[in-house]
Parts: C-alpha cells; structure tokens; sequence
C-alpha cells in the first residue's frame, strides 16, 4: 500500500511538470495579451511532432530536438501574435475565435502532414531509477520534471529580477500606464507569446516519447490547462503552479483508485465549486475579468 | 402583399430544394436544418450578454432524454421530442443556480465545465445512458400519410420536411419572444444592466429566462437529432460542434436574428458541399480554420454587416428607419 502511494506520487509530480507547463504559458500569454489562446494544446502537439520530424526522422540527438520544438513553437506564438492577436486587441471575441481557427489549421497540417495514426517514438533512454521493486521513475519521465522545475524557476527569475520582466508585469497589469512610462507593448507581447508558446512546445517536445503522438493530442491537455488556470485564478502564475500539483495530485489518486473518468469528473466539479465560491480563482485578483 | 408572394415562393423553394440533390446531400439538409434552431437558439442566449459553451451539451440532454422516454417509457415519439426539450429547459434552470454566479468569460468556462460533467456523466453511467457507445436503436418517427405524400421518415426527404415544419414554428416562436416585452429585456440586461436593474428588472430571473427559452429549443433540435440518426453517445455533442456553433454564430453576425442562420447556412454549404465536392477532403478544417481567421480579421461584425450594406445602399429609407429604431 505505501509503495502504491509512494508510485501514484510520483506519477503526480510527473503529471504536475507537464501540466504546469502548459499552463503557466497559457496564464502568460492571458496576462499580456489579454487573449485566451484555444490553441495552446496544438502548441504542445506541435511541439511533440517536431520531435518525431527530427528526433526519428532526421536522427537529430534528442535534446537538439527538444531545443529546436521549444524555438519552433515560440516561432508559431510570435507569428500568432503578428498575424492574429495584435489586429483583433479590440475585440474581445475576436482572440477566441481566431486561436479556434488557427487551432483547426494547426491539426489539419499535422494530419496531413503525418497522417491521423498515432505515433511512437523509439524511448530516449530505456534507464529507471528504481526506489524499490514496485516504485520505479522512468528517467524520460524525469527529464519533463527537471525541465519544469528549471524553466519555471528561470522564468521567476526572469519576470521578478530582470527588467525586461518588470516591463511585461506592468504592460499585464495595464497596458496604457505602461505604455506612457515607455515600456513597448508590442516588445512585452512578443517576449510573452514566444515565451508561452515555447514553454507549451517543450512539453510537448518532452513528453513525445512517453505518449501517444497524434494530431487530436492536444484536446485533453486544454481542458486540464482551463481547469488549472481557473482554479489558480486567471492571470496568476503562482496560482497556475499551485492548481497544477493540486490537480495532478488530485487526478492521478483518483485516476489510481476509481477511474478516470471519475477523475475528470472530479476535477470538473472542483473547478465548478472553486468557480461558484470564489469565481477570481484561488489566487486571481478581481481586477482582470 | 408582396411579402405574401415572397412567403410562398419561399415556401416553394425549400419544398423543392431536396429534390435535385444526391442522397448524402439530403442528409446534409436535415442536418442543417436541425443546426438552423440550434444557432437561432444559441443566438437568444446571447441576447443577455452570456456566451455559453454548453449548448451543444444541452441539446444532447434533449436528444437522450427524448431517446430515454420514448425507448424505456414507450412515449409516442412527437411527445418525446417535446418532453426533451422540457427536460432541457428544466435542466438549464437548474444549472443557472451555479452557473449565474458569475459573468463573462467565467461563464464561459463554467458553462464548458458543467456540459463536460454531464459528457463524463454519460460515459460513466452504462445504466440509462449506454456508457460511451450511447443509446442505440432509438425509435423512429411514425410513418404517416397526409393523401398527397407519404411520410417515410427513413428517407432524408420526408425528415427535411418534417423538421423544417418544427424548426420554422421554432423560430417564429423565437422571432415573437425576441420581439415581445420580454425580448427587449433580453436587449437591456445586456447592454444596460445598471439601469434595468434600477427600473425593477430582476436580471438573474431574465438570464434564467433566456437560458431556459434557449435550452429548451435547442433540446428540442437534440430530439429531432437523435430520432432521425437513431444513435447517440457522449461525442456526438462535443466540444467540436460547440466550435462550429460559436463560429456560425460569430461569423454569421449576432447583432439580427438573420445572422446567426446566414453564418450556418454559408459555412455549412462551404464546407460540406463545395470544399466535399471540390474534394478538398483532407484540407476541409484547414479550410475552414482559414475562412474563421479571415473573416474575423476583415468583416468583424460577420455576414450580416453585408447584407445591412446592401440593404441600406438600396434604399434611403432603411436607413431612416434603423436611426428611428436604434
């Protein structure tokens, strides 16, 4: 039983990595350009065929591979930011429904592109660390959880001690105030975009070879990514974080214990509830609706 | 009695429309015409300001209840379908009571959320609702006779011609709520929801309202669905067809009630007939993707603002008219 515990941690902080990833993006991009980006799980999926491109295509090394899914995909976030979010600023539907569209454009190229079959990617390294017979971290899973750790951390850093992170803090919090004190808006969203969309690049370029690769991968990830962001409140990043290893810890017990469709359930519920009780989230504060 | 002639030559026109078409073309028609009360509905709800991504959802709760009645309770079908939309409308009330709680875009999260429980609730429970294969074999309409035609609702034709006649009530139904005093509270708990609350309006009840009246045709469309497929399950009412709701919606224009239907129609006869039939299989979403970004980009207020162009190009006093009313 403690061993069973022990393992579905561990599944947890696995889940945890990736999910905050993702969502630490999505809640970035929110903040800045005020946008709700519906296509952020085609970003992760992007991210993930890359890797399948290079890594089993071209024979890039591994990492390599992930690099160039982390810069492609924050490529695709500037080009999204250019093309679609900076004409539609002033319409307050128009960023949903354009990252719709650009969503639908991004599956139809990978299934064209690579077919609708999944696909599986000869594993990275086949070593385990093994804790105890039935307690066991495959060292592909930790690499998502060290690049977690180390990308967030570095984008604390980043968004705290740097002034560029200060300039993107205050164009979040109001963009004219920050524009009259000279800081670019245009500048804060691009950094924001790449630096969303390629965190969502590299969990998917990361975790390619422990799921299935296909181009409806990313629907499943969104809904976490939405339950994550309103439970940490919409346009905190501390709160991102936090909801994610809650949701993960929450989903993989039940996922272990029930099912998981239960466990979908669940997480849907306690997003409900979080919404009727405290609809700014955990974390949120009131002034961004 | 000009607008006379244009009613019965309308008339005639969608009467004869199926007939020159091929048989999934026919198909194609029914479902368009299902998709016509489901934008128009949708479109009553966001007359209040709310933007709900549950609608799909809601009118699968109409489908499976309609399904559930007349298969374990052996309700005559036509009842069914209404006692779905009942059920519907019932169900929208009480999800009102979280869902109200909040605004904007929280309700449009929150409303996504509640419809993937009752999604998950269905695959989950194999009881009534068949677990993630659904409910199978769901009764179909009567056939029946009227002298001049007979009703054999396996043909697409005979459906087409059936659900137009209930979508039409439906929308005239829709047409005299937008228009009566209660639509034009609709229209201010939107715009002016300060001031209507100060003149005595309760907004919560007219959301509710919206929500109801909204649900409840859109069950209504779910009912016509599933007797005429004859199977549903949990992903014929996913988020995917939410999206090409909201997009007929947004691409069609929500500011009339012609808009919303234009979008549907338009978008659907693009992308089933001419990008099918051109045999852009494969490229059909990408397509499509293209024509949502494009249209959001340059014609933001949807189809309908072309229409209006035309309309007020042709004549001096519709534009006179539209000042007196706006």
């Amino acid at each position: 039983m403690l061993e069973l515990l022990a393992q579905t941690g561990l599944n947890a902080v696995y889940a945890a990595s990736y999910i905050s990833l993702i969502a630490v993006g999505l809640v970035l991009i929110f903040g800045v350009m005020g946008v709700i980006n519906f296509a952020h799980g085609e970003l992760y999926m992007a991210g993930a065929y890359t890797v399948v491109l290079m890594y089993t295509d071209f024979q890039v090394p591994f990492f390599l591979a992930v690099a160039m899914g982390l810069i492609f995909v924050g490529c695709l976030g500037l080009a999204m930011e250019r093309a679609l979010f900076r004409p539609l600023r002033d319409n307050p539907l128009g960023g949903l429904v354009a990252s719709i569209g650009f969503l639908m454009i991004l599956q139809a190229v990978a299934a064209m592109g690579f077919g609708v079959r999944m696909e599986h990617i000869a594993p990275v390294t086949q070593a385990v660390i093994e804790f105890s017979d039935r307690v066991r971290l495959p060292v592909a899973r930790l690499y998502v959880i060290i690049a977690a750790v180390v990308l967030l951390t570095a984008l604390w850093l980043f968004l705290k001690k740097t002034r560029f992170g200060w300039a993107l803090r205050a164009a979040a919090q109001d963009p004219e105030a920050a524009a009259l004190q000279g800081i670019s808006i245009k500048q804060t969203a691009r950094i924001a975009m790449f630096i969303g969309a390629g965190l969502a690049g590299i969990a998917g370029a990361l975790t390619a070879p422990l799921v299935s690769v296909n181009p409806h991968m990313g629907h499943s990830v969104i809904i976490t990514a939405f339950i994550v962001i309103i439970v940490g409140g919409v346009g905190s990043l501390e709160g991102a974080v936090v909801a994610s290893v809650a949701y993960a810890i929450i989903h993989t017990f039940v996922t272990t214990f029930y099912d998981g469709v239960i466990a979908d359930i669940v997480g849907l519920s306690l997003m409900l509830l979080v919404l009727i009780v405290k609809p700014t989230g955990l974390f949120g504060s009131a002034d961004r609706a | 009695m000009r607008s006379v002639i244009f009613i019965v030559l309308g008339a005639c026109t969608l009467l004869a429309l199926p007939h020159g078409l091929s048989f999934s073309q026919q198909e194609i028609l029914v479902f368009l015409t299902i998709n016509l009360l489901l934008v128009s509905s949708y479109r009553l709800l966001t007359l209040t300001g709310e933007w709900s991504l549950a609608h799909v959802v809601i009118m699968g709760v109409g489908a499976y209840a309609s399904a559930l009645y007349s298969k374990e309770l052996g309700v005559w079908v036509p009842v069914s379908i209404l006692l779905g939309g009942a059920t519907a409308a019932l169900l929208a009330v009480l999800l009102s009571f979280p869902l109200f709680r909040m605004k904007g875009f929280y309700f449009l999260i929150g409303s996504f959320a509640a419809g993937e429980i009752i999604r998950q609730l269905w695959k989950r429970f194999r009881d009534p609702f068949g677990g993630p294969k659904g409910i199978k074999g769901i009764e179909p309409m009567p056939d029946f006779s009227i002298g001049i035609y007979d009703f054999d609702f396996f043909e697409p034709v005979s459906y087409y011609y059936l659900s137009g006649v209930v979508v039409a009530v439906c929308l005239w139904l829709l047409w005299r709520i937008e228009r009566s005093p209660v639509g034009l509270t609709f229209h201010a708990v939107h715009w002016q929801d300060k001031l209507a609350e100060a003149s005595g309006v309760n907004l919560r009840a007219y959301r509710t309202l919206a929500f109801a009246i909204a649900s409840g045709f859109a069950g209504i469309g779910g009912g016509l669905m599933a007797h005429y497929v004859g199977t549903i399950n949990p992903n014929s009412f996913d988020v995917d067809l939410m999206v090409y709701v909201l997009t007929w919606a947004i691409v069609g224009g929500t500011g009339t009630f012609y808009g919303p239907i234009l979008g549907c129609v338009v978008l659907t006869v693009l992308n089933e007939i001419v990008l099918r039939e051109l045999g852009f299989e494969q490229m059909r979403p990408l397509i499509y993707g293209l024509i949502m970004i494009l249209s959001i980009l340059f014609l933001p207020k949807g189809l309908e603002s072309i229409v209006q162009h035309l309309v007020t190009r042709r004549s001096e006093k519709g534009v006179k008219d539209r000042r007196a009313a706006e």
